[in-house]
């Protein structure tokens, strides 16, 4: 697990237990929420908030704008972790608020701040429109020309695409562009697909009807070179796909076949191709 | 004079980024039209992705006797034959390209022994027949479109917008209005042509599937701008939601659950679908396992947290994991339960709007002129009940003719539409009236209006209703009326829910109130409208189709209209099934 800093400030204020008195004598967890913008950066405050069997952090973010804080900011739909809507950092980690449940974190206060990667809107929502750059700059699934033309339905054995349900399961969350040091530290952003993004690639290469090449746009202008295999994103992932292993180095090994293999260098040379 | 606004000018503006609304838009650029499409959320959020079961089509892969006649015919028994037969007719027919289509777009699907696609059982489907991915195949299908439609030139995408208002030029739409969520700015779409592919409405309910988006803000819109909300009674109870723990409350469990096997128990063991419907059992339609499972919790046989138990252990851990992967992993992340060692726990939870718009069959056209509604935010297709994987094929259907009609109206409308700056600032006005803290007016709290609202929905207008409790909701929603105008939000303008809580509430108010008065006007039970004084279907009911609409006055008014009777041709497949 990659180690995240500390994004904000911590000046922490307090904020009234609105609802405890509502709910009678039950225990209530503390939590520390970033809030701010840009230009207003008031770091984590701190918020009482009633416990409630299996509530999950962003049940507690739901009661807050409920009962104390109306204006507080987080992005959610699905609250079942299909959508990937409600990525944030839980105590340093980065998770999705719906999943994470506060009864298996540890005692003490509980620190709830947006990705660190993205642009800050306010509280807990960032700016990650620019992933949906990247998803536009790759090329699109492409059949060969024969498969488009054929009208008759597609055959498609299982074995063959068994490997792509994985990257299929991808919901977007951005979790690991979120954790990956190459855009979190380094901030290449413009030089680096990310790892979600090789997830995506590696989903349109291997499948068995897509006929276009990607190879040269995912290590020139996608960057896959910069990755060096850490792992950070294969442990945020909520889906469990095995980013690095599964998807980052077969494209590895597929970039690299296509431009050190000796044999097929020397037939382009004599081909005349690059 | 009006605030300065953001102003985009296309010629088809697309209101929603689910599946309904990114084939809408793919179709309209394809047919030349420069095309926006602005959705809530984030591309890739909308309750589509949500949908796990499968994509109803009469492919006949695994069971070759299947077809659209057949599906045809279920679709019109499982909506208790009053929905409208040629959509159905076009749905039944076209579902089975769309399908096909998705697949050259680079879908993906679970594939039979020998490389087709395969297909398994739902509810009331006669022949195995949802195409399916695991259980995530609404995922599969909107980031198929998703793609699809970033990758179409004349497309172009606003996320993060909200539009609370359509404009008219004369009687015909011109545009919207509305708000970027992340500042607060306002935004003006001068467009064409319009289709609302804005979803359903489930959020005036206390346990729903439904994510905050369900608001019904398009159907308020298109109410407010003239438009007729069709069939509005018929609300759907998803049978299996989840129950423990209370934050979960209301999440879907999905059908391919008993798809693949699973049974329902009450708390004595007994397997009590055998009674209430033999031949289908648990999967009969949704609207019946919901009731059953409803009577016997009021019969003090539900389960520890008061629901039913459902069980597909019998599958064996590793069917298990490999069909229904994601349920697995929810239950295990927000239950603590291990589904291939213990049941479930699984209660009704709102999860579908059958009503909506009214439209065209063939065209997707409301009855404002340039105005189309496809996917769930438009009614008729599913009647009185949908049958699970009837709606991932809507969506591809009917988002693809809207698209198509719309792109043909917009490309005939000769000059650019002209916008109302006068409608354009009375819409702000009503959007900033809540942050005016200057009025000396004591807010009432938006988050508290909508709790309100779902306590007086949920229990009076909901799985069971009677002439007392619609009324006692009715009554309620009036109020709510009343309360709604004081609403305040604290906090500016920069991504602010409370503030956008404000503007949804009046949207599902209006919804409510149409849900509520369509559900009085049916004297009877039929589908998913279960009335506890009038236990019976009524054959003149079944002759009608409820509408309500804005009279003159600015208050809602109801009407009835027939239900087309079903041809000779068609009633024949009726018959054969």
């Amino acid at each position: 697990m990659a180690t995240v800093s500390d994004p904000t400030p911590t000046d922490v204020t307090a904020h009234a237990p609105a609802a405890t008195a509502q709910t009678g004598d039950g225990e209530t967890v503390d939590f520390r929420v970033f809030r701010g913008t840009p230009e207003e950066m008031r770091g984590d405050e701190q918020y009482q908030v009633p416990m409630v069997p299996g509530m999950v952090v962003l049940d507690a973010m739901h009661y807050i704008q409920k009962h104390v804080d109306g204006d507080l900011a987080v992005r959610w739909n699905c609250k079942a972790a299909k959508c990937g809507s409600c990525s944030a950092e839980v105590n340093g980690r980065p998770v999705l608020l719906c999943k994470t449940r506060v009864d298996e974190l540890p005692e003490g206060p509980i620190t709830v701040r947006p990705m660190k990667t993205f642009p800050l809107i306010k509280d807990l929502v960032t700016d990650v429109s620019g992933n949906f750059a990247v998803n536009q700059k790759i090329a699109p699934f492409t059949p060969s020309e024969a498969d488009a033309q054929s009208r008759e339905p597609w055959r498609i054995q299982e074995p063959d695409i068994e490997r792509l349900y994985e990257f299929r399961k991808c919901i977007e969350c951005f979790l690991c562009q979120d954790v990956c040091h190459v855009l979190r530290t380094h901030d290449l952003h413009e030089r680096f697909y990310g790892p979600r993004f090789f997830v995506r690639v590696a989903g349109l290469e291997m499948h068995p009807k897509d006929a276009a090449d990607r190879r040269d746009a995912v290590r020139e202008e996608g960057g896959l070179g910069y990755c060096n295999i850490t792992k950070c994103c294969t442990e945020v992932c909520p889906e469990h796909i095995h980013i690095t292993d599964n998807a980052i180095i077969p494209m590895k090994e597929r970039v690299v076949d296509r431009h050190w293999d000796p044999i097929a260098w020397v037939g382009r040379k004599l081909r005349g191709s690059k | 004079m009006a605030e300065t606004y953001l102003s985009h000018d296309c010629d088809v503006l697309v209101v929603g980024a689910g599946g309904a609304g990114l084939r809408a838009a793919v179709a309209s650029a394809e047919a030349g039209c420069s095309t926006i499409v602005v959705t809530k959320s984030l591309l890739g959020k909308a309750h589509t992705v949500m949908a796990e079961g499968g994509i109803a089509a009469g492919l006949g892969n695994v069971d070759e006797k299947d077809g659209w006649t057949v599906h045809f015919a279920d679709t019109m028994r499982g909506g208790q034959m009053i929905n409208n037969w040629r959509m159905v007719e076009i749905y039944a027919r076209e579902v089975i390209d769309r399908v096909y289509e998705l697949e050259r777009w680079g879908g993906l699907f679970d594939r039979t022994p020998d490389g087709r696609i395969m297909q398994r059982a739902f509810g009331a489907h006669t022949y195995r027949r949802l195409c399916h991915v695991g259980d995530r195949t609404g995922l599969e299908l909107i980031r198929t479109c998703q793609d699809k439609a970033v990758h179409t030139p004349g497309v172009t995408v606003h996320m993060e917008y909200t539009l609370t208002r359509l404009l008219k030029d004369g009687d015909r739409v011109s545009g919207a209005v509305g708000y970027r969520r992340s500042d607060g700015k306002f935004v003006v779409f001068r467009a064409r042509a319009v289709i609302l592919a804005s979803g359903g409405w489930g959020r005036m309910y206390k346990t729903t599937s439904n994510s905050w988006e369900g608001t019904g803000d398009g159907a308020a819109m298109a109410y407010d701008a003239g438009a007729e909300l069709l069939d509005m009674e018929f609300v759907q109870f998803h049978p299996t939601g989840m129950i423990w723990p209370p934050g979960a409350r209301g999440i879907l469990v999905t059908e391919a659950v008993r798809g693949e096997g699973g049974l329902l128990h009450n708390s004595e063991g007994t397997r009590f679908m055998l009674e209430y419907d033999p031949k289908k059992k648990e999967l009969s339609s949704r609207d019946v396992v919901a009731r059953s499972i409803y009577k016997e919790v009021k019969a003090g046989r539900g389960s520890v947290h008061g629901g039913a138990y459902l069980d597909i252990r019998h599958r064996g851990a590793d069917y298990i994991k490999k069909k229904l992967p994601s349920m697995y992993e929810q239950f295990h992340a927000l239950a603590s339960v291990d589904i291939t060692k213990e049941p479930m726990e699984v209660y009704p939870t709102i999860h579908y709007t059958m009503g909506g718009v009214r439209v065209e069959p063939e065209t997707a056209a409301t009855t404002v002129p340039g105005l189309y509604a496809a996917g769930e935010s438009a009614g008729g297709l599913h009647g009185a009940n949908r049958l699970g994987g009837n709606s991932l094929g809507d969506i591809l259907v009917f988002g693809r003719r809207a698209g198509m009609a719309a792109a043909e109206y917009a490309k005939g409308r000769g000059t650019a539409p002209s916008l109302s700056e006068r409608e354009i600032e009375e819409e702000q006005r009503t959007l900033l009236q809540p942050l005016d803290s200057t009025d000396g007016v004591k807010g009432e709290n938006p988050y508290l209006i909508h709790e309100a609202l779902q306590d007086a929905m949920q229990d009076d207008a909901g799985i069971a209703r009677d002439e007392a409790s619609l009324t006692r909701s009715l009554n309620a929603i009036a109020e709510l009326k009343q309360r709604v105008r004081n609403v305040k939000a604290k906090g500016s303008r920069t991504y602010n829910p409370g503030w956008h809580t404000c503007r949804d509430d009046v949207f599902m108010l209006t919804v409510s109130e149409s849900i509520v008065r369509s559900a009085l006007e049916r004297k009877e039970s039929r589908g998913s409208q279960w009335r506890l004084d009038y236990l019976e279907k009524d054959p003149e009911q079944g002759r009608v189709n409820y509408v309500t609409y804005k009279g003159p006055d600015g208050t809602m008014k109801v009407k009835s209209i027939p239900v087309e009777p079903l041809p000779v041709e068609l009633s024949k497949h009726l018959e054969d099934a």
